[in-house]
């Protein structure tokens, strides 16, 4: 009788939760569903979610305390081209783990955060066109003999990262060579640095985010699978999808799109993210 | 489970062939490196001995990986093309190898000190009332704790996994990254090393009841 009593107090205890989370995602739907346009143009604030781990993308500033990168530019380019130069632009850190579900809660208006656009996610949100030809290349030492992921054959070694897909694609374009696998990134540089493989692997922006920290290496043969970056936004914006579209042609146009490449990407020899040539 | 087993069979048995191979090198290298070691430190010499004590000291209270992860990222500048399996073998036998000394050492200090008197008061040398009375007295005393040792070294022999190794733990890690049944291939893994670990077990204690029922043997 005894347990029997405690079980309905914890259930009773359960209930104002219960309707607290009902109430919150009853809330973030009616956000997500509201015009974005509508809203940007009464409140004149609009709010990105950005990657602030990623060098050259998305990466926290320390010292400012603010999010720099090529992903938080575009934003802020796209936001002055849809709404005018005064709107005030908001970004908020996401991950590959949380951005889908900050995005359908209604917490941010959209995702510039070095995502690939891929059927499963088209069947969540929409995205729009290109604005980064992302897809995995390789990195190799300066005065390297490998030109390109041809180059791989029998005999050498090429680092990878655990777990991603860019080992599967590896083993399909270079079959011969050998792939070892660390944890991650910041381990396979190192160990390409002390001559562990002949080369390195990964998603071009991460790999150009290494080169530029280090000059002795370089980016070679560009890109060899298709992975490219689309900017999320919910389903059921039609009208915020193709002020996006429209705003990305403006900017590759006047030259801001280049503009802010050059800043990031300009250094970095062998680099072909760019989708204005 | 089963499927796991099955489906990644080969994966696996390479992973326990790297394991094995690992661990008898180690098991090999650190008991000489050990038995030295800890003749060094009780030696009667002063230099010696600091030399010994410093060994030790420094080699067991470094953590495993970060000895393992300095043989894989330091030492190839000085010799090329020591991959991940072998900077991982070696810095497993240093590891171990400090262990190992500080449990001969204790062995042979455990041995009464009347018996190194008496083998040197008839004649012996210092090396030779060592190697003919007082090591054969100290391996019935080390036994157990080497066992402990030897299984613990084969466990850490997973250590390879950060290293590009191609151990039993890395194969996992990659079984486990690409089919996403964590718990089933860990749970494998696991057993795996059971299998490994189990009979050596068995046989330091088959080990350790010989000698204490005949001392002679």
């Amino acid at each position: 009788m005894r347990n029997k009593q405690r079980v309905w107090t914890k259930l009773w205890l359960l209930l104002p939760l219960l309707s607290l989370m009902i109430i919150l995602t009853g809330c973030g739907k009616n956000i997500a569903q509201e015009d974005v346009m509508q809203r940007v143009d009464k409140t004149n604030e609009i709010t990105w979610g950005v990657k602030s781990d990623t060098r050259l993308f998305g990466l926290m500033n320390i010292k400012t305390g603010k999010i720099e990168g090529f992903d938080v530019d575009i934003a802020k380019a796209i936001s002055k081209e849809i709404f005018g130069k005064d709107v005030k632009v908001n970004f908020v850190p996401v991950t590959s783990n949380t951005r889908l579900p900050l995005l359908k809660n209604g917490n941010v208006d959209g995702l510039v955060s070095t995502m690939t656009i891929t059927p499963e996610r088209q069947k969540e949100i929409d995205f729009s066109d290109v604005y980064f030809n992302a897809g995995q290349a390789i990195i190799v030492k300066k005065g390297s003999a490998i030109k390109s992921v041809k180059d791989l054959t029998k005999g050498t070694k090429v680092i990878g990262i655990q777990g991603s897909n860019s080992v599967d694609n590896i083993k399909k374009a270079a079959p011969d060579t050998r792939v070892l696998q660390l944890s991650d990134a910041a381990q396979a540089f190192t160990a390409l640095k002390s001559g562990q493989g002949d080369a390195m692997t990964s998603d071009n922006g991460i790999l150009y985010g290494l080169v530029s920290d280090d000059p002795n290496y370089r980016v070679v043969g560009g890109t060899f699978t298709s992975e490219p970056y689309g900017i999320g936004i919910n389903k059921g914006q039609k009208k915020f999808l193709t002020a996006i579209n429209q705003a990305l042609k403006d900017i590759q146009k006047d030259g801001t799109y280049q503009k802010i490449t050059d800043k990031w990407f300009g250094n970095i020899s062998g680099f072909d993210g760019s989708v204005s040539k | 489970m089963i499927s796991i087993l099955t489906n990644n069979w080969s994966s696996l048995m390479e992973g326990v062939k790297y394991t094995i191979e690992s661990s008898l090198i180690a098991l090999i290298g650190s008991l000489i490196l050990g038995v030295i070691f800890a003749m060094l430190e009780i030696s009667p010499n002063k230099t010696v001995h600091i030399i010994g004590r410093t060994y030790v000291e420094i080699f067991r209270n470094i953590p495993l990986l970060v000895v393992a992860m300095f043989f894989y990222i330091v030492m190839p500048q000085f010799i090329p093309g020591l991959d991940g399996f072998t900077a991982g073998t070696i810095g497993l036998t240093i590891y171990t190898s400090a262990f190992i000394a500080e449990t001969v050492r204790a062995g042979i200090e455990s041995v009464d000190v009347g018996q190194m008197e008496a083998a040197r008061s008839n004649g012996m040398t210092y090396l030779q009332s060592m190697r003919f009375i007082v090591l054969p007295q100290a391996i019935k005393i080390v036994v157990p704790p080497l066992g402990n040792q030897f299984v613990n070294l084969v466990k850490n022999s997973s250590v390879l996994a950060f290293l590009a190794g191609f151990d039993l733990m890395y194969q996992g890690n990659l079984i486990a990254s690409t089919t996403f049944k964590t718990t089933d291939t860990y749970l494998a893994v696991g057993l795996l090393y059971l299998i490994m670990t189990m009979p050596l077990s068995y046989l330091m204690r088959y080990l350790e009841k010989r000698w204490s029922k005949n001392p002679q043997a």
